[in-house]
């Protein structure tokens, strides 16, 4: 919008510079005036992004952060926080060091370009408050560079969820290095960087497999890795303030607006449909979750509608801009049941401890969201893809992209765990540490006095 | 004189404190406890995980009190604390050999 209307302004005025010579000097050439303007900054857009991008850091600091914090048990509560800050600020840093040049820039064909950049943008070498996205065209490339870092980033810290209650402090941040670096790194830059899944056609809108199954994946390796928490299973592991919980997700369903419409690029319909995606899937999934528990245990939790809303901003991450509104609540109860099962039934038959449920939620939800991407993208069922829209074909592409992602992730998951046990002597505290509780044990520091 | 511990329902203390004014009875000591007899706890669900919670919480009351009115004091508590449902709780009496009021030194029934 922003650009017509400088092109309507710069025509106006050589109109009228040329006014007095018009009889003489016919019309100025209008494809002059065209070349001019064409890569200009669209401030809607701009100021869209950098809204989104505030509201996406909101999403972690402080909601992931209080979702987990209130589930897991009072004596570890700011052991989440601090890894939670602690991993953000990693990452944040790292990605502007190197992580967005490896993600986003170097050749686009040729040597390792299918899975990972280049080299020259390193600590953002090059890219100035004049640089234009080489990706979003009326945006700011710094813009695009701290959108994308504030998804580098929230991934980054789902992980926690997985790990917690039991791992030493140091060895969450260099795994939450090794992992950025080796995982979420190729991951971005095969999907939405020019790499090898995106060449296939995959689609995946926000990120259901760059955030989601990267995240859930790498949790789900990670509790395997690290064991069980001491008691799990035996002795009462409680969420000690649900509350928090609430408010942790609640801001998590706000950002996500952040998170699923501004990776539209622009403040478009496109945008806008995204935008109403992120609330009726979620919604459809907490109802959905709500009454699953109804049916099999009796009640309706308040962590049974959290967790539901969460599966379905998981779900409907990868469709967001795809699909039609239809679509996206059939896609949110689909996540609310599946994930419902997966948390309650899956795990305890699989007796892996990922204390809260980062796999059963993001790794799953993820999963559904990325294939029913692949259905519902489809004009005849509401989606926005193409009339030669093959679903067939697509939902193909959807579930080896699933494949990869999941393969890729648990192989550097795993590397990275035996590095970082190497380094620390262990991944774990002690058991006396962590039955004191990692905030005294690991932050000599209480939550409640 | 007496001490009379009373382990009563959270909801029933101002009843309970009620009662004991009416009778004269102007001073208490009420601690947050958990505990069971014959009430079983309860259960709660966390996303796939189910724990017996065995400890419900209860209030105890402590009253020390001169002989003749210990029984008084009993069944002030029974009758106000009484819902009539599992868990309404118990009264211990027992006896209460010396009693000292700090900030004066009074001793025995003087410092009731």
């Amino acid at each position: 919008m922003k650009t017509s209307k400088i092109i309507g302004g710069t025509a106006l005025a050589s109109l009228l510079l040329a006014l007095p010579a018009f009889a003489q000097d016919a019309a100025v050439p209008a494809a002059e005036i065209v070349e001019e303007t064409v890569a200009a900054i669209d401030t809607g857009d701009t100021a869209w992004m950098l809204v989104s991008t505030i509201i996406v850091i909101f999403m972690t600091l402080p909601g992931l952060a209080l979702f987990y914090g209130g589930l897991v048990r009072g004596k570890n509560v700011l052991s989440i926080l601090s890894q939670v800050m602690g991993g953000f600020s990693l990452i944040a840093l790292l990605w502007v060091a190197y992580g967005f040049s490896l993600a986003f820039t170097g050749p686009t064909e040729g040597g390792l370009s299918a899975f990972i950049g280049g080299f020259d943008a390193l600590f953002l070498a090059g890219i100035g408050p004049d640089t234009i996205s080489g990706t979003l065209s009326t945006i700011p490339e710094l813009v695009f560079v701290v959108f994308q870092l504030t998804f580098a980033a929230i991934t980054g810290c789902l992980i926690i969820g997985g790990i917690a209650e039991r791992m030493k402090f140091g060895a969450v941040m260099l795994f939450l290095a090794l992992w950025f670096t080796f995982a979420y790194i190729p991951l971005a830059h095969m999907v939405w960087g020019g790499g090898l899944i995106g060449s296939w056609g995959a689609l995946d809108f926000a990120g259901g497999t760059v955030v989601h199954i990267n995240s859930g994946v790498a949790a789900l390796v990670a509790a395997i890795v690290l064991g069980p928490r001491l008691g799990y299973l035996k002795e009462p592991i409680a969420p000690h303030n649900l509350t928090f919980t609430f408010i942790g997700a609640s801001i998590l369903w706000v950002g996500w607006f952040g998170f699923n419409a501004g990776s539209a690029g622009a403040a478009d319909g496109i945008a806008a449909q995204a935008f109403l995606n992120t609330i009726t899937a979620p919604a459809a999934a907490a109802l959905a979750w709500g009454l699953g528990e109804r049916i099999t245990r009796g009640h309706a939790s308040l962590l049974g509608f959290a967790s539901g809303a969460v599966a379905g901003l998981v779900a409907i991450t990868p469709a967001a801009g795809f699909v039609g509104t239809v679509g996206a609540i059939v896609i949110g109860a689909l996540a609310g049941f599946v994930c419902l099962w997966a948390v309650v039934f899956l795990k305890p038959r699989l007796k892996y401890d990922d204390s809260l449920d980062v796999f059963g939620i993001h790794g799953v939800g993820g999963i559904i969201g990325a294939l029913a991407t692949g259905i519902f993208a489809a004009p005849g069922l509401g989606g926005l893809g193409g009339e030669d829209f093959d679903i067939a074909g697509q939902f193909v592409t959807q579930l080896l992209a699933v494949i990869v992602a999941i393969v890729w992730v648990a192989v550097v998951t795993f590397v990275s765990l035996l590095i970082v046990k190497a380094v620390f002597g262990g991944l774990r505290v002690s058991e006396s540490g962590e039955s004191d509780g990692l905030d005294l044990s690991s932050h000599g520091e209480r939550a409640y006095n | 004189m007496k001490l009379v511990i009373a382990i009563i329902k959270p909801s029933r203390l101002e009843e309970v404190r009620q009662a004991l004014n009416s009778l004269d009875v102007h001073g208490m000591t009420v601690t947050e406890v958990k505990g069971y007899g014959r009430q079983k706890g309860h259960s709660e669900i966390y996303r796939g995980t189910e724990y017996a919670v065995h400890f419900l919480p209860k209030l105890k009351v402590e009253i020390a009190v001169d002989d003749a009115l210990a029984d008084a004091v009993s069944s002030a508590i029974r009758d106000s604390a009484q819902t009539g449902r599992i868990g309404d709780g118990k009264i211990f009496v027992l006896d209460l050999l010396a009693v000292t009021r700090i900030r004066t030194g009074e001793t025995g029934a003087a410092a009731l």
